[in-house]
C-alpha cells in the first residue's frame, strides 16, 4: 500500500477501515466500487420487495430483515474493511461481542415486552371487569 | 516460556526487547516478529486509534439498539392517531437511502485520495460526501417539519416519540459528521496529509460508513416494515 504513514508489517494488526487486503487483487477504489454496486442492489431488492406484490406477504418481514443484515455485511466488510484475517482478529472480536449486545437488547425487549401485553387485560376486558 | 526464568533473564529479555518482549505467542501463529504480538512491540498508533475509535462505534451502536428497542416495542401504540402507514413517504426514504449510500462511497474515494495524496481530489470528495449528507439532512428535517405540521409530533403518541427519538438521533449523527468533515477539509487543506490528519481523517470515515449501517438497519425497520405494516 503506497502513502501508509507507518510501515506495515507482514504480520500486524490492522485499524478497521484499512484497506489492507494482503493480495485479495483489487485496487481499493474497486473495493468500494465492488461493495457500492452490492449495496444499491440489495437496497432496490428492498425497496422493490416492500412495495411490489413479489414475495408472499407473510414472509415480506423476514425477506426484509435478510436484505438489511446482508447489506450491512456488505458495508462492513467493503466500506469498513473487518475481514477474517489473522490482522483484523481484535476488529472481529469486539464486532462480534457489539452485536451479541444490540441482540440481547432488540430481541430482549422486544420478547419481554410481547410477554407482558399478552398477559395485561384489554380495554374492553378491564372495563368488563370494573362492572 | 516453557522453564521457570530466572529474575535475570527477564531482565535481560527486558533489555533487550522491550517490556512486551518476552517471546511470547499468544496466538500460538509463530509470528513472535509481529507488533502488538511479541518481540515486535506495540502496534503502530494508526492501528490503536483506529481500533479504539472501532470500540466507540460499537457502543454508539449499542446506544442506537435501545432506540431501536424502544421502537419496535411502541411501534403498535399509536393511540389512535397516525400510523406509520399513513405518514411515511417511501420515495423521500428511497432518497434520503440513495444520498447516504453514495456520500459513503464517495467519502471511500476521498479517504483513498488522501491515502495518495491528492489535495485536490480528496477535498472534491469530500465536499460531495458533504453536500450528499446535507440533502440527507434537509430531507430529513422537511419530513419532520411535515409531520409537526400535520399534527403528527413526538407529543401525539408513544409510537410518534419512539420514532422522533430514533430517527432525530440518526439524523443528529449525520448532522455532527457533516460539521467533522467540514472540519477535517479544512484541516487537509492548511496542514497536510500529517500522520495525525490521518488518523483523524480514518476515524471520520468509519464514522461516517456506520451511520449508513445504521440507515440501512432504520430504513427497514422503520420505514419499509412500517409502510408494509
Amino acid at each position: 500500500m503506497s502513502g501508509h504513514d507507518e510501515d506495515w508489517g507482514e504480520h500486524d494488526d490492522a485499524a478497521p477501515g484499512d484497506e489492507h487486503a494482503g493480495g485479495s487483487g483489487f485496487g481499493a477504489i474497486q473495493v468500494y466500487l465492488l461493495g457500492f454496486l452490492l449495496a444499491i442492489g440489495l437496497t432496490v431488492a428492498s425497496f422493490w420487495i416492500a412495495g411490489a406484490n413479489v414475495v408472499w406477504g407473510p414472509g415480506i418481514p423476514a425477506a426484509l430483515l435478510a436484505l438489511a443484515v446482508a447489506q450491512m455485511g456488505v458495508h462492513l466488510v467493503f466500506f469498513l474493511h473487518i475481514t477474517s484475517g489473522p490482522e483484523n482478529t481484535n476488529n472481529t472480536l469486539a464486532l462480534a461481542f457489539g452485536v451479541l449486545i444490540v441482540l440481547v437488547i432488540v430481541v430482549g425487549s422486544v420478547w419481554i415486552m410481547a410477554h407482558l401485553n399478552h398477559n395485561l387485560m384489554t380495554m374492553d376486558q378491564m372495563l368488563k371487569a370494573q362492572h | 516460556m516453557s522453564q521457570a526464568a530466572t529474575p535475570s533473564d527477564v531482565a535481560s529479555v527486558y533489555l533487550q526487547h522491550g517490556p512486551y518482549g518476552q517471546g511470547h505467542d499468544p496466538h500460538g501463529h509463530g509470528h513472535v516478529d509481529a507488533r502488538g504480538h511479541g518481540t515486535g512491540g506495540p502496534a503502530p498508533k494508526r492501528v490503536i486509534v483506529g481500533y479504539g475509535f472501532w470500540i466507540f462505534l460499537l457502543s454508539d451502536i449499542v446506544m442506537f439498539s435501545a432506540f431501536f428497542a424502544a421502537y419496535a416495542v411502541l411501534a403498535q401504540a399509536t393511540a389512535g392517531g397516525p400510523t406509520g402507514k399513513q405518514l411515511f413517504d417511501l420515495n423521500r426514504v428511497a432518497i434520503e437511502t440513495a444520498c447516504l449510500l453514495v456520500s459513503s462511497f464517495t467519502c471511500g474515494l476521498g479517504y483513498v485520495a488522501a491515502t495518495r495524496r491528492r489535495q485536490i481530489e480528496t477535498q472534491f470528495w469530500m465536499l460531495v460526501t458533504g453536500l450528499f449528507g446535507l440533502v440527507f439532512v434537509i430531507l430529513e428535517v422537511l419530513e419532520f417539519y411535515e409531520m409537526i405540521q400535520a399534527g403528527a409530533g413526538p407529543d401525539r403518541s408513544a409510537f410518534l416519540s419512539a420514532f422522533f427519538a430514533l430517527v432525530g438521533c440518526h439524523g443528529l449523527h449525520v448532522t455532527v459528521g457533516g460539521l467533522w468533515l467540514g472540519t477535517m477539509m479544512a484541516q487537509i487543506w492548511f496542514k497536510g496529509f500529517r500522520p495525525q490528519i490521518m488518523r483523524r481523517l480514518l476515524c471520520f470515515n468509519l464514522f461516517w460508513h456506520a451511520l449508513d449501517i445504521i440507515w440501512v438497519a432504520l430504513f427497514t425497520i422503520v420505514y419499509l416494515l412500517g409502510a408494509g405494516a
